[in-house]
């Protein structure tokens, strides 16, 4: 559990991405923030940031073999916040089809699959790398207390990916995004676990805000 | 959604700009600049080491640092980056890509280890053409420098087979002109290509960026003294984003490096070079305007 010491926010370190980008976003954001791949840290962490960049499986491997995936597991079920970004986002579900077929963290139920490719005549590039709009994923539904509060309709956030998330419970789309063929769940928030595809640390002011509103909600 | 990515050559503790990679100009420091741009709605960075190569080492590494604590957007470096020891520290220092032409030519085996390292996504090859005399495409090295006997287009294939996650075009006939893309060229390898394509070298006007996106598929568009020019010479509210002093073309210290008068003689003599400046709010609203998706201008307060 966290003591008087612990920061803001665990950063975990697992190998791979730019973890720095992350830390200097919310260092700028004046939250405290530790970069840590060791289980005690992740155990007593007041809240969890998993970033990300690179491929499902060495992810999940690296967790496993560091022991993460079980104190992770640990402090989500206590209730510790929990943000994913990009692939960090696509660990949180059930099961993933990069690189043939893989478990995650299990914490969303729900797959992670690729962009269906471009059809005769359709130019779009795979990876999606660049800016796109987030939009509410159900009608009626609104962003205020989430992860998205003060946000203007339809920020658009930056996006480097090639895989998307699909959780079955249609209650944990926070915002979805088309690109292609595709429309993916952008946002997923399902009680104290929430998750980015994009990378707010690389998506201007809107992308700050999304940090601050992790960091400041109790 | 089509990304608009000032580019900054820089050239010691100075953004600097050139015409066909020579004859480069002091502008301003590198994160101030960096700073407008985030502030003016710029989708990406690119930072280039402009003597990096010819000295084989990239020094940007302080600015990168200093501008990532400030800025958050995506940030490619180029410039001198031979090895995976070079990309993982420029990387750590808060870069999100990075491009290599030299080093890639000399050793194509480079992008493919930093590909496998690092991931595709942030491993950019910069190409740097010339059109050749029988209507092909060249590679040039070492900025500008030096001719390869490389085909472009087939390099840029074999780059994103050997894992490049980018393709970044530079007509270095047209850099500083102002004279437009190479629409036809861009069109040719962003069709081949699975990758998205930057599109590189001759912004002169608005309608440069429209053209090389609707005809030449350009997925990104990077451009450099037709924002530069306007940021430093915009009468009005732009000027506040600069402490800019006519005498001293230069932002932060006292420089004069002889762009004022570079300006009002038509460009140092080029007659032929035609730049109308433009800012990136006006130029993201006229592609919007004509059908063009980009990223909005609104963002919140902090």
């Amino acid at each position: 559990m966290p003591n008087a010491k612990s920061p803001d926010a665990v950063i975990i370190d697992y190998g791979v991405g730019n973890l720095f980008n992350v830390q200097r976003a919310l260092d700028l954001l004046g939250a405290s923030s530790v970069i840590s791949g060791k289980p005690e840290d992740i155990l007593s962490a007041k809240k969890l940031i998993l970033p990300g960049v690179g491929a499902f499986e060495a992810g999940m491997r690296y967790l496993n073999e560091r022991g993460l995936v079980s104190a992770i597991r640990k402090r989500a079920a206590e209730g510790c916040p929990v943000l994913g970004i990009c692939l960090g986002m696509q660990l949180l579900m059930t099961h993933s089809e990069e690189g043939g077929s893989h478990d995650g963290l299990n914490l969303i139920a729900g797959k992670v699959r690729r962009f269906q490719a471009p059809n005769n005549g359709q130019s779009y590039k795979i990876p999606q790398i660049g800016w796109n709009r987030l939009t509410l994923a159900s009608k009626g539904g609104n962003w205020r207390d989430t992860l998205l509060n003060g946000l203007d309709e339809a920020p658009c956030m930056y996006f480097v990916h090639s895989y998307c998330v699909y959780p079955e419970s249609a209650q944990a789309w926070l915002a979805q995004t088309e690109y292609g063929q595709d429309r993916f769940c952008s946002v997923l928030l399902q009680d104290n676990i929430q998750g980015c595809q994009f990378h707010p640390e690389r998506s201007g002011e809107m992308g700050l805000r999304i940090l601050k509103n992790f960091i400041s909600k109790k | 959604m089509v990304r608009i990515i000032p580019r900054l050559d820089i050239k010691g503790p100075n953004v600097v700009k050139g015409i066909q990679f020579d004859g480069n100009r002091v502008l301003g420091t590198p994160d101030a600049l960096a700073e407008i741009y985030y502030r003016e709605g710029a989708d990406e960075l690119i930072f280039y080491d402009t003597v990096a190569s010819l000295y084989r080492r990239n020094s940007l590494l302080e600015y990168i640092r200093k501008t990532a604590a400030k800025i958050f957007i995506p940030m490619t470096v180029a410039g001198g980056i031979r090895s995976v020891e070079d990309i993982r520290e420029i990387l750590r220092a808060g870069a999100d890509k990075v491009a290599i032409n030299t080093a890639a030519i000399e050793n194509p085996n480079l992008l493919k280890e930093a590909a496998q390292i690092f991931g595709s996504q942030c491993i950019v090859a910069s190409i740097e053409f010339y059109q050749t005399t029988h209507g092909g495409y060249e590679v040039w090295t070492d900025y500008g420098r030096q001719p390869t006997g490389i085909d472009a287009f087939d390099w840029a294939r074999r780059a994103v087979d050997l894992g490049a996650g980018e393709i970044l075009l530079t007509s270095i006939r047209r850099d500083g002109m102002g004279n437009g893309f190479d629409v036809d060229f861009t069109s040719k390898v962003a069709k081949a290509v699975p990758v998205p394509v930057i599109a590189g070298g001759g912004a002169g006007k608005k309608e440069d960026f429209l053209s090389v996106i609707a005809q030449g598929a350009a997925d990104a568009v990077s451009a450099a003294s037709v924002f530069h020019y306007y940021y430093a010479t915009a009468p009005g509210d732009n000027r506040r984003w600069m402490s800019f002093d006519e005498s001293r073309l230069r932002m932060g210290e006292d420089i004069d490096s002889g762009n004022i008068d570079f300006l009002k003689d038509g460009y140092g003599g080029y007659k032929n070079i035609m730049v109308n400046h433009v800012g990136l709010p006006e130029l993201k609203n006229y592609l919007d305007e004509c059908g063009v998706p980009v990223r909005g201008l609104a963002y919140a307060k902090r």
